[in-house]
């Protein structure tokens, strides 16, 4: 059996396990810790100086479409694995048994966690959609089920929008598809790269053109069509504005662990996709002429969102909208279209995952305790529970990319990456990259305004009298989240040790 | 030992010490405390032996972060005289600072947190002078301001303190932005963020003059921040909220130095860019002149202090843009933060014995009381003031006089007001003394001070000597080469002792028998308005944006992309609905008319 298989069942079994009748939770936390330390032995065994996808798996799955179970790793998934493994860990951790159906609960935790190792570990584009789309259902759950507030409305919001995005990228997928040659095409991601850089996708590239009175309007080739379909359809997942509405509202109703594991794990599915199959066979010339389109609506994302965060007056909205407009910096470096921004992104993708999952876990642990994350009725709290005031600290700083946190290391990559993209003469300074990147290097005050003013408000100030017995955090989830700062620092000091497992695969030709 | 090794063991020592103390602090406030200084001390210590080996330029780095295709961030130290220089002054200061606060904080809480924090305040510093490239010196300059953050709200459950330390982070970024983007835009000249690189690329790069100033002016904004200047500079008086020591160390002699220090660093680009150091003399000569100003009707004894920081950092500013070298800048750094770390550990001793009594009118004839602080006190005074004739003063004499010098000799209007602002200086700093130290006493507090123990007295008498002595030739030779301006009117000296003795005459009038302040400025008093304009400015435009992208976003984007689709597919379900009728003919109806319609496009048209 791979090892990769063997990655994706030890959750499930870990389910069925708690779904038999066993400790659900002791069940969740072993099969977590498991997979945690299968992951790591797995990264042991990569042979570093060969690269390449390693631990290869395939069985035909519809070999009429060619489409077949592959499974492998690279470094780059290798590195979502890690984080998958790591979060989910901390989710389970940190999860509260809720009052009904404890078993199902800690089993749609896990069923998360099998959807996205699952969609990580896939060569095959149609298993790897697959499997986001599975992990999906057990996040609307969550969310429907044990929520709080509002959450049937979350819970179809974040459905309708998910299942809109996913149904985007599906045609686009497709539309990939068509457009390799009869009889070689194929869902691998491999196949498909070879294609691109065969010349043999796109072969017979069409223009369609929309006209109104003979007057043209559009004139778009078909290849321009699945890009730009690709691109929004992973970005509605990863809520590129305008279609963020539904994370904010979703991961403040979600249960902690399954804020987490969204927002931290999942929701990168769709920046992992960008990585994987849309930048290594999409040249430039077919890309560009999107690129003020995609740079306005990323820094919707940095600016617009950013003020949006600012506004807000609950710490689990903020924390929703703050990942938002960390989507942007992401987007950025995707769209950059270089090296350094691919690096900056991928990198990112895996910083800001350990981080807001600090974050939410932080969060989800002040709410069992306090019933209440508003910010008018909180006040004063780093009296009375030191331990959790200095863990929000590092978190928030992480997350506002101070450096010593990985988060600045991938920020500083994708500013560096944007602002060399575009022409890259000396003369034609401050080209579109160039003014994005300045809108998105003040983006870094913006969240420095948000995260501050939380903190201020909840953990400074006078003490509020309600407040006075409070709990301090307990230790299994001061020991999560502690170890997730660890990463984030060890990572923030020593980027390389990152960028040696991702960076050759991200080399693009 | 080798002068390879030890610039590393000074950097990592103190964060070393701050792991430790956060790890193990809370359990001994000895062990918390012996770490921090033992830390500190190891860095002076080091500092002075470095400061002895010869003078030849040390650089060593690494690579922190490299991507193939040729991008590299490297982290480096570079040893060479200008670092030498302020690994003194930082690693001199610091351990007495340090030895200061185990008697100030005596009786505080979270004294762990306190000295975690002056570690982790000491590695950045550090940090910053040993940098090699811009980035390296980025991360620090960051990191000396997350410590600050941590330090100007060690009094965390007060209201005040917990706002100075938000806006001290927040107006510090606001000056890191532009700093980012000098960096991002001198990269993208010259495709390299380390100095040595970009000194070398500079000569072939002035055809592209006008990015050249625009990119300094944005490396520039870094400075305006840190060093708060005009119009950054409200966040300094408002970290008066941190422990005294705190002031005294990083929000005076160091941290705030850290901005005139890069430009220092920096100044073989500078060299060659005439319009960018145009707008810096302009900005450090007009924030000297506001903030001396500002700091004539203050009330508060360490805000004054504060005030004149960020005047006597316009002094230094203005060094950068008009003098030769960067050592007139950088001389006038080394005596300032002597002198200024002494007056503000004075004004500590004052503070303590007045229990935590700030306000200068509440106090009084304290020199019977406290005379160590007192003379201590005076020799400050006049070091900053810049005492002194012909060839002998106090260590401010030597330094100010020689900015003031080269601005004459380069901008004689920027010059003049730095005339003037002497004469301001003495003025400010004269009605401090005699209120506080003479005239009689405002309260019962000050009737029963005393003088402070032995740990806080000795590093003020160890503060004093070079407070005095720091500026003379002799010493001065040490450690910089200044050179003269030529071409000054002799007249200038004697302007200039007519400003101090006319500026500590008027205090003496005015003040020698005040009960209260007898003089009402509001303009100066209230700080020329600048931050009520800038609290105007936040609430309006900052949080009233905030709000309507909040509201649009609820109102507006949700309304566009999920209220409305999803209302319309609703909508369409419903109408299509009373399709759905159940009846056959009707459904046959349906059927030949979409056959009718289907012929007629096929075969009509």
């Amino acid at each position: 059996m791979s090892p990769l298989l063997a990655l994706i069942l030890l959750p499930i079994a870990g389910a069925v396990f708690g779904l038999a009748g066993f400790p659900a939770r002791k069940a969740a936390i072993t099969a977590a810790a498991l997979n945690l330390v299968a992951c790591v032995a797995l990264l042991a065994s990569y042979q570093f100086d060969q690269g390449g996808f390693q631990f290869l798996s395939s069985c035909p799955a519809l070999p009429s479409l060619g489409i077949s179970f592959t499974l492998g790793a690279d470094g780059l998934s290798l590195g979502m694995l890690l984080l998958s493994t790591v979060v989910t860990l901390a989710a389970v951790c940190v999860a509260r048994a809720p009052q009904n159906n404890v078993h199902w609960f800690y089993a749609s935790l896990l069923f998360i966690s099998a959807g996205a190792i699952g969609a990580f570990a896939s060569v095959d584009a149609f298993f790897f959609y697959m499997f986001h789309e599975l992990a999906l259902i057990p996040t609307f759950l969550l969310i429907g089920i044990w929520g709080s507030g509002d959450r049937q409305a979350a819970a179809w919001k974040i459905t309708v929008y998910l299942a809109f995005g996913s149904f985007v990228l599906l045609i686009g997928l497709i539309g990939l598809y068509l457009s390799m040659p009869v009889g070689a095409r194929s869902f691998d991601m491999r196949a498909i790269a070879e294609h691109a850089q065969m010349g043999t996708l796109f072969a017979h590239d069409t223009v369609h053109s929309f006209s109104i009175f003979g007057f043209e309007y559009l004139s778009i080739t078909h290849a321009q069509v699945v890009y730009l379909l690709l691109f929004l359809g992973f970005g509605v997942l990863v809520s590129l504005f305008p279609f963020h509405t539904w994370a904010p509202q979703a991961y403040a109703s979600a249960p902690a662990p399954a804020a987490m594991l969204h927002a931290g794990v999942l929701k990168k599915f769709g920046l992992y996709g960008i990585i994987r199959l849309v930048t290594p066979i999409f040249p430039p010339h077919i890309a560009s002429p999107f690129n003020t389109l995609l740079l306005v609506l990323l820094l919707g994302n940095i600016l617009y969102v950013g003020l949006v965060t600012i506004s807000q007056r609950k710490l689990d909205l903020m924390l929703g909208y703050s990942s938002v407009m960390h989507m942007g910096y992401i987007f950025l470096g995707l769209v950059a279209w270089n090296q350094i921004g691919l690096n900056g992104a991928a990198f990112m993708l895996i910083a800001h995952g350990l981080s807001i999952a600090a974050l939410f876990a932080l969060s989800g642990e002040l709410r069992e305790r306090t019933g209440t994350l508003d910010f008018g009725e909180l006040g004063g709290l780093a009296k009375v529970v030191p331990t959790f005031g200095l863990l929000f600290g590092f978190a928030a700083m992480a997350s506002i990319g101070l450096p010593g946190f990985a988060n600045f290391a991938g920020e500083l990559m994708v500013f560096f990456g944007a602002f060399s993209a575009g022409v890259p003469s000396r003369d034609s300074f401050f080209n579109n990259f160039q003014i994005a990147t300045v809108i998105a290097v003040w983006g870094v005050v913006i969240s420095a305004v948000y995260m501050l003013r939380a903190y201020r408000r909840i953990f400074m100030g006078p003490l509020v009298d309600r407040w006075k017995s409070l709990a301090e955090i307990a230790p299994l989830p001061k020991l999560c989240v502690a170890g997730l700062i660890l990463l984030l620092l060890v990572v923030g000091f020593c980027p390389q040790l990152l960028l040696n497992l991702i960076s050759p695969a991200l080399i693009r030709p | 030992m080798n002068a390879a090794t030890v610039p590393w063991i000074i950097l990592f020592t103190p964060l070393i010490a701050a792991v430790v103390i956060l790890f193990f602090g809370k359990y001994s406030k000895p062990f918390s405390a012996g770490v921090a200084i033992g830390a500190a001390l190891i860095c002076g210590f080091l500092s002075w032996w470095l400061f002895g080996q010869p003078d030849a330029t040390v650089a060593n780095s690494f690579s922190w972060l490299s991507l193939p295709g040729g991008f590299t961030i490297p982290i480096g130290v570079t040893v060479d005289h200008l670092s030498k220089v302020m690994l003194v002054v930082v690693n001199t200061i610091a351990p007495i600072v340090f030895i200061y606060s185990l008697g100030y904080m005596a009786h505080e809480e979270g004294y762990w947190r306190y000295f975690a924090g002056l570690s982790l305040f000491l590695f950045s510093m550090l940090g910053i002078v040993l940098a090699d490239n811009f980035l390296m010196m980025f991360i620090f300059w960051e990191l000396v301001g997350v410590s600050s953050y941590i330090l100007i709200g060690h009094y965390y459950s007060k209201d005040s303190a917990a706002d100075a330390s938000k806006q001290a982070f927040l107006v510090n970024r606001i000056g890191d932005f532009g700093f980012m983007l000098g960096i991002l835009t001198f990269w993208g000249l010259t495709g390299s963020v380390v100095f040595s690189e970009i000194f070398q690329k500079i000569p072939a790069l002035e055809t592209h003059g006008l990015y050249l100033a625009i990119a300094c002016v944005l490396i520039f904004c870094g400075t305006v921040g840190k060093s708060a200047q005009l119009p950054l500079h409200v966040w300094l008086p408002n970290s008066m909220e941190g422990p005294t020591p705190v002031s005294s160390l990083l929000h005076a002699a160091t941290m705030v130095a850290a901005g005139v220090y890069m430009l220092a660093r920096f100044f073989p680009v500078l060299e060659h860019v005439p319009d960018a150091r145009l707008v810096i003399a302009w900005v450090g000569g007009i924030t000297c002149l506001a903030a001396g100003l500002m700091a004539t009707q203050q009330n508060d004894i360490k805000r004054i202090l504060a005030y004149s920081t960020i005047s006597q950092l316009g002094y230094m500013v203005l060094g950068v843009g008009v003098a030769e070298t960067w050592d007139v800048p950088m001389f006038h750094l080394f005596t300032h933060a002597f002198f200024k770390c002494l007056l503000f550990l004075c004004a500590g001793s004052v503070i303590v014995s007045m229990h935590h009594e700030q306000d200068i009118w509440k106090m009084g004839a304290l020199k019977n009381k406290m005379p160590f602080t007192f003379l201590c006190t005076i020799a400050g005074t006049l070091a900053l003031t810049g005492f002194g004739f012909g060839s002998f003063g106090f260590s401010g004499f030597y330094s100010k006089d020689l900015i003031i010098l080269w601005a004459l000799a380069k901008s004689p209007f920027l010059g003049w007001i730095a005339v003037l602002t002497a004469g301001l200086t003495a003025f400010y700093m004269f009605r401090l003394l005699i209120v506080v130290f003479l005239s009689i006493p405002r309260s019962e507090e000050a009737k029963k001070a005393h003088e402070s123990p032995l740990i806080m007295v000795i590093p003020l008498i160890l503060l004093a000597l070079p407070a005095i002595g720091a500026g003379w030739p002799f010493i001065e030779h040490i450690f910089f080469k200044t050179t003269e301006p030529t071409d000054v009117p002799h007249i200038v000296h004697f302007a200039l002792l007519a400003m101090f003795l006319g500026g500590a005459g008027l205090a003496w009038a005015l003040y020698a028998r005040a009960v209260k302040d007898p003089v009402f400025i509001p303009l100066f008093a209230n700080r020329l308005y600048i931050d009520y304009l800038y609290t105007w400015i936040v609430k309006v435009f900052h949080d009233g944006l905030a709000w309507l992208a909040g509201w649009a976003d609820r109102w507006i984007v949700d309304l566009f992309v999920a209220q409305i689709p999803s209302k319309l597919t609703w909508a369409c379900g419903y109408v299509m609905r009373f399709l759905q009728i159940g009846n056959i003919q009707a459904y046959a109806f349906f059927f030949g008319a979409g056959v009718v319609g289907l012929i007629y496009l096929l075969i009509a048209r």
